[in-house]
């Protein structure tokens, strides 16, 4: 995962690419696991069939199907308690820390099954990059230990090659010009919104194959939203990106496409448009309309 | 009891229930002044007497009683470096062991212990504190010393002997066997105070650790540990206050000599020690009062230190755990 060329941080990364093609993948009749429309023949970037997960005999997530296309933002929306965080979290296998926590069905990254038997969640989350709700960076770090950490993590001890890729990582999250004089400051010294784009950083320096977003924007003001607004739609250039959002107007604004969750099942898998302005669903159009949830 | 409910009607009378809960208010303030400068003055008090019950040894040896070696009670010539020395280097000792001990005791109960496993080990470790310090002195005389004098010193000496502090003649009670059942009796409070800073660090600590392919030593050591290290330097200066101030089972093992000597085999004393052990013998005034300066230089080592460690707190960096619950 290291010696990658620049500004491509997926392409190296990934082992060779799966040949799914929104045809040849096998839907279920309930929801149409690829959404349809825009940019023809996509990429693929996770491919999930039948999961669902239990913690203990609890089942939150009930038998879902869907396709994540590739340098796309893709938007997880619906009521509280829906499994939607939880669904994002399978995705790198951060649910695993829930003890009782037991999956069925497969996912594939890449064409890679991250639930394999001989997969190591550490490395599944070496691939994966998560950014969450409340921004968490390291105290005790400073802002560039924040965002080489995982660099560190991976046993790259090269300063010249840390320090390029501080700048760099930093640029791609929009805060180089605000922290590029107090790199050696604490990462706590950073008001709210610089702190989240700093975990995003954190996230991306690792050049992850998959972004990972659980309401990343919840815990800011407007204009601290607007910014990493701006920054996910810049990111979608060069990464795939899955977010959850409680903020159907993010939704609209952000993300290609939109999977609707109720009660642990995937209602509605659409084009954002067609989720927000023609949903096939009555439950999907009471909760895009605001009559629920 | 309608009305109390009724907005209109409660709010024709403000005045004398905001008085009301004022003055309540105030009163529990002063109370609670009162309480807080009681602690206070209570160690302004002991300073004091002890002060006053050392006049005589204060005016005859001055400064000098602090870096002086003699304790010779029939030529009243009287020194506290022995003392000092030996509580310093006997707390050294406990803290070297004790430390990574309780650390690795308090990670392992929050981080790494099944469930199940928990309660009944926590219960354990509290139930070690609960032990009385003569009860630790008798089996720290009868089993560990035996046991220190025919294994562990001999092995220590025949593999470390180069070193100055494992040279010479081994008797068992020892500053090393001093600083060992200190050890045993700080490791309980570091452990437990150390296991609820771990268990207060914020579970979006350990998650930011994980979710960039953390093993569960990595994120111990970058989401846990070093979030938590003002606070567990904190557990460590409690264990380190107990260790300073510990006499009974210390007295029984050190050995009750007051020499300096480099090696950790030979005996050695500690102010708490000197003060508990010869208080009876003190026939003579300036003994007894040599005694009273003992405590005094005692009360001051435990002030300094803490107030040096306070320093140190302040060098290290990340944020103010004790404050977060």
């Amino acid at each position: 995962m290291t010696s990658l060329p620049e500004n491509n941080p997926a392409a190296a990364t990934s082992p060779p690419r799966a040949s799914t093609t929104p045809e040849s993948a096998p839907s279920k009749p309930a929801a149409n696991p690829t959404p349809g429309g825009t940019r023809a023949p996509a990429e693929i970037a996770l491919t999930i069939r039948d999961l669902s997960i239990y913690f203990g005999t609890n089942k939150v997530l009930k038998e879902i199907s869907l396709d994540i296309q590739s340098k796309a933002v893709t938007a997880i929306i619906g009521p509280s308690g829906c499994g939607k965080s939880t669904f994002l979290r399978s995705l790198n296998r951060m649910h695993e820390l829930v003890p009782e926590a037991r999956m069925e069905g497969q996912i594939r990254l890449f064409g890679h099954d991250i639930y394999s038997a001989n997969v190591d969640p550490v490395v599944v989350r070496r691939r994966v990059g998560m950014v969450f709700q409340k921004s968490n960076p390291f105290p005790t770090m400073s802002i560039a230990d924040n965002v080489t950490v995982g660099l560190r993590l991976n046993g790259i001890r090269d300063r010249g090659l840390l320090a390029e890729r501080t700048e760099q990582t930093l640029r791609m999250a929009a805060l180089w010009d605000e922290v590029k004089d107090r790199l050696r400051s604490p990462a706590i010294s950073l008001s709210g919104g610089q702190q989240q784009r700093l975990c995003i950083a954190r996230a991306l320096a690792v050049q992850p194959e998959l972004l990972l977003m659980d309401e990343p924007a919840s815990a800011l003001d407007p204009i601290a939203t607007a910014r990493v607004e701006e920054l996910i739609l810049e990111l979608k250039k060069d990464y795939t990106i899955v977010i959850v959002t409680h903020n159907m107007q993010q939704a609209t604004r952000i993300s290609d496409h939109t999977a609707f969750f109720y009660l642990g099942e995937l209602v509605e898998y659409d084009t954002t448009s067609k989720i927000f302005t023609n949903p096939t669903k009555r439950q999907t159009e009471d909760y895009v309309t605001g009559r629920f949830g | 009891m309608a009305n109390a409910l009724n907005p209109s009607a409660t709010a024709s009378q403000p005045p004398a229930a905001m008085t009301r809960r004022k003055l309540g208010d105030r009163a529990f303030e002063y109370l609670t002044l009162l309480m807080a400068l009681a602690v206070f003055i209570l160690i302004i008090l002991i300073g004091y007497e002890l002060a006053h019950g050392s006049t005589l040894s204060l005016k005859k040896f001055g400064w000098h009683f602090l870096v002086s070696s003699d304790w010779d009670p029939v030529s009243e010539e009287f020194g506290a470096l022995p003392f000092i020395f030996g509580t310093l280097v006997s707390s050294a000792i406990a803290l070297i062991i004790a430390v990574p001990l309780s650390i690795a005791s308090a990670v392992f109960l929050t981080e790494l212990a099944p469930r199940w496993m928990r309660q009944p080990l926590t219960i354990f470790i509290e139930l070690l504190a609960a032990v009385p310090s003569v009860i630790l002195g008798l089996w720290g005389i009868f089993v560990m010393v035996p046991w220190l004098r025919t294994h562990l010193f001999p092995w220590l000496k025949s593999s470390l002997g180069f070193l100055p502090l494992f040279k010479g003649p081994i008797y068992g009670v020892s500053m090393l066997a001093g600083g060992i059942i200190l050890a045993i009796m700080i490791i309980p409070i570091i452990t437990s105070v150390s296991r609820e800073i771990i268990r207060s660090v914020p579970g979006l600590q350990r998650e930011a650790a994980y979710a960039l392919g953390a093993t569960r030593w990595e994120v111990t050591r970058i989401a846990v540990l070093s979030y938590a290290k003002k606070g567990l330097f904190g557990a460590v200066i409690l264990g380190l206050g107990r260790a300073l101030g510990e006499t009974m089972a210390v007295t029984m093992v050190i050995g009750n000599r007051p020499e300096i000597a480099a090696s950790l085999f030979a005996p050695g004393y500690t102010l708490a020690s000197v003060v508990a052990n010869e208080f009876t013998e003190a026939t003579t005034d300036i003994y007894l009062h040599a005694l009273f300066e003992l405590g005094l230089v005692l009360l001051g080592v435990t002030v300094l230190v803490n107030a040096l460690a306070q320093l140190l707190l302040k060098t290290l960096g990340g944020p103010e755990i004790k404050s977060q619950h």
